[in-house]
């Protein structure tokens, strides 16, 4: 092999550059955040009623794709009332409906969209609840 | 092949250099425009397109001037320009990438692009646009490539990309007529509505194009032992002095129908363009050079003795091509926000990183441009003594 | 119902992974299949082509002008940049020169003359800027409202260029510092989008009238144009009307009445 020293070193040079970040972040994952439900409008409610417009494990995986439904059904078809699989009827609004309950933004959205390095844009049109900065 | 384009001169990598350094400020000054907004710009409420979309108006002629070496070529067998006709594919290849980035680097929200793909929409213009300008760069690359690579091999192109070239021929005067139909189709824009418009755009096409080819068939002599040969860049002359001629026919045709009619809608922005409007006067100086130069270039185009002679002829050229950037890459889309919808007057000027996006857009363009005629001149200068073979 | 949408948004999120047609496809039973759980609402006005009806002669100071524009202004979050460059506005005061350019007379009454007209979208029934938009972010509502999807705008801005109405801002950098008094029920935009009056679709929905017709006194009208007996029409057939530039073939529907003061 010509030049078999710098190519085997190279190679070298290039693996270990190349799988630097799984060593360097190697045993320092970070426990996936849970969020908070503690805000003062859930805590008022009837520990009965305490439910989004759907089940929570749905909410969990499916939030992103309601919300996205909800802002054509809104915006782009006019309506605005959603009614639940479990026939209760909201209006579809992230700022006026979703965050009325869920008041704290920075527990409850961005702990989990930080976690999961996602970052919807949402935020910059739609106006968060006044939170105490902490 | 790309390998050819690796090895050159001095001069050659100073060149590059040069022009990756004006696309590094241009790139932070993009960054800048990124994270600010296009509030950095010149532009305002009133003049909401400025230097970019007039800057992809002005290229998306010249891409289509490439045509004006593939009819007489393919179409007419006029041998003359078969060493050249690469040269044109790959100038529109150059110019159609700077068309699609100045597009790009206007847009208020450039994460989003791919909505116009997304959420297809035939009854939008811009829709066209786009997907004239894809395809009009996707033919160039294949006919330039395959050509040049057939040529390398010192045999025919296949006859599978003929088809193609045939294509590129309507394709080219479709990315400009639909180019126009952006402007000639708005109500209430009296400046732009006119439908001499896509014929007033083909025609400066085909006088700015050409005249950079002659400019660069020059500097391609100049810098290789590759000689686009002399025949053909006075032919390319003729080209450029007839479509001048009828670029200022069609010009003059609009002042006709603008002041003989005394609309007013239709009169207001010549009027500021070429004497100022209620006091704003700014683009006035431009628009009287873009006027002379093309006077004094026409003069001496249609004088066969001058044009004959290779250093005036470039002259005339260098004139014909600030004359019509002047008319289309600043004045035209300017001049259609002026005066407003209220019929007031805001003038606009670019800003400081307005300008350098511009450049260095424009230096991506002249980078590719480099480039691809490094190859192709490596090519053509190896094939040079070879017999002819088209 | 509910749960069928819900196994197809599932199904749907796997099929990302077929490929943009895959989803495209699903997409459109999702939308037919969720309508059955979706409605407009109970309190909703309704109409089949909204329209308004402005009789400037009735604003009779400057506060009464400024009150209409704060209405609109304040609860859509529109910013106050206080530069002409940069300005963002949805209803605004122009003089009669400039409201009607190509139509205004060298010699007309100096009530009108000197009168301020107010400006906004027009609500055209043939919308340029709705046919040269190139992601149908600006669309045309089933009752004539032409509405804005900030959401899909790629800020390319051929709707300004279209619009003969000058009734379009864009957004040339973030709006959010520039507003004063935040109202908290309505998002602000973000920069890089164009924007524009929306004849308060969202009140609409809600069973209100447009903000600036509230607070105008009953200067401003608004109403069904389809319906005989609705407002506008009433208003229509008993002053003689202007609308903006309507040589221009957009059909407008915002109409203003011409010396109102005397035919009142």
């Amino acid at each position: 092999m010509y030049n078999g020293g710098k190519i085997i070193a190279g190679l070298i040079i290039f693996i270990g550059l190349f799988t630097f970040p799984i060593f360097y972040n190697m045993g320092k994952a970070s426990k996936m955040p849970e969020p908070k439900l503690d805000t003062p409008a859930i805590k008022e409610l009837p520990e009965a009623e305490r439910k989004c417009v759907e089940s929570k494990e749905y909410m969990k995986a499916n939030h992103m794709q309601l919300l996205d439904e909800w802002r054509d059904l809104v915006l782009r078809d006019g309506n605005l009332v959603y009614e639940s699989t479990s026939g209760k009827k909201y209006i579809m609004s992230l700022q006026n409906t979703c965050m009325h309950c869920h008041s704290n933004k920075k527990e409850f959205c961005d702990k989990c969209h930080t976690y999961a390095n996602v970052k919807p844009y949402c935020w910059s049109c739609h106006i968060s609840p006044k939170e105490n900065e902490t | 092949m790309l390998d050819k384009a690796l090895t050159g001169s001095k001069g050659y990598w100073i060149w590059i250099f040069s022009l990756l350094a004006v696309i590094g400020v241009g790139v932070l000054s993009y960054l800048h425009q990124f994270d600010y907004g296009l509030g950095v710009t010149g532009m305002s409420r009133d003049v909401s397109w400025g230097f970019y979309i007039s800057q992809f108006t002005f290229l998306v002629g010249v891409a289509a001037s490439a045509v004006m070496l593939i009819i007489p070529y393919y179409l007419h067998d006029y041998k003359k320009f078969g060493k050249i006709v690469i040269l044109g594919e790959f100038l529109a290849i150059a110019a159609v990438t700077m068309c699609i980035l100045f597009i790009f680097v206007d847009l208020g929200q450039p994460m989003r692009v791919m909505n116009v793909i997304l959420h297809p929409t035939p009854n939008s213009i811009l829709f066209w646009d786009a997907t004239v300008l894809n395809g009009y760069l996707f033919i160039n690359l294949i006919v330039g490539w395959t050509t040049l690579t057939a040529d390398r091999k010192g045999v025919p192109p296949p006859n599978w990309v003929k088809p193609f070239i045939y294509l590129s021929i309507p394709w080219a005067v479709s990315i400009h007529t639909v180019t126009a139909f952006l402007y000639a189709g708005l109500p209430g824009r009296h400046f732009w509505l006119t439908a001499v418009m896509a014929a007033r755009f083909l025609a400066s096409a085909f006088a700015s194009g050409p005249s950079l080819l002659i400019l660069l068939c020059l500097i391609v002599r100049k810098v290789s032992k590759f000689d686009p040969g002399k025949e053909a860049i006075q032919t390319l002359g003729k080209i450029v002095t007839y479509a001048m001629f009828a670029n200022v026919f069609l010009l003059g045709l609009e002042f006709f129908t603008a002041f003989y009619s005394q609309i007013p809608g239709h009169m207001h922005s010549f009027v500021y363009l070429y004497a100022g409007l209620d006091g704003y006067s700014k683009l006035v100086p431009l628009m009287w050079i873009s006027s002379i130069l093309a006077i004094i270039s026409l003069v001496m185009l249609v004088n066969p003795n001058i044009r004959r002679k290779e250093n005036l002829l470039a002259t005339a050229c260098v004139m014909i091509f600030i004359s019509l950037w002047i008319d289309k890459g600043f004045g035209l889309v300017v001049g259609g926000f002026v005066p407003n919808m209220f019929e007031r007057v805001t003038e606009y000027w670019p800003s400081l990183p307005e300008t350098l996006i511009t450049l260095g857009v424009w230096s991506i363009g002249f980078l590719i441009l480099t480039v691809l005629y490094k190859i192709a001149i490596a090519v053509r200068e190896r094939t040079a003594s070879w017999p002819e073979l088209h | 119902m509910s749960i069928n949408r819900r196994n197809f948004l599932k199904f749907a999120g796997a099929s990302t992974l077929i490929g943009v047609t895959g989803t495209a496809v699903i997409e459109k039973i999702l939308l037919t299949d969720a309508e059955a759980a979706v409605s407009p609402g109970s309190e909703a006005l309704t109409a089949k082509r909204w329209a308004m009806v402005i009789d400037v002669s009735k604003i009779k100071t400057e506060d009464d002008y400024k009150k209409i524009i704060h209405a609109c202004h304040s609860i859509h979050n529109v910013p106050d940049i206080g530069n002409k460059k940069d300005e963002v506005k949805w209803i605004w005061e122009e003089d009669y020169e400039h409201s009607f350019p190509g139509v205004s007379d060298e010699f007309v009454p100096e009530s009108i003359e000197h009168k301020s007209f107010l400006l906004l979208c027009n609500h055209c029934a043939k919308p340029a800027c709705v046919r040269v938009c190139p992601t149908k972010a600006t669309f045309k509502r089933p009752d004539g409202i032409v509405a804005m999807d900030y959401h899909r705008c790629i800020g390319c801005r051929f709707c300004m260029a279209a619009c003969p109405y000058g009734a379009r801002s864009f957004n040339w950098r973030d709006p959010r510092p520039f507003i004063k008094e935040e109202t908290k029920e309505f998002p602000t935009r973000m920069k890089g989008v164009v924007e524009k009056c929306t004849f308060c679709s969202e009140r609409l929905a809600r069973g209100l009238k447009p903000a600036c017709v509230e607070a105008s006194n009953g200067a401003l009208v608004f109403g069904d144009l389809e319906d005989p007996n609705s407002e506008v029409r009433k208003a229509l057939s008993a002053h003689y009307t202007l609308r903006r530039k309507p040589e221009v073939g957009t059909a407008p529907s915002v109409y203003y009445v011409i010396g109102g003061n005397e035919h009142a």
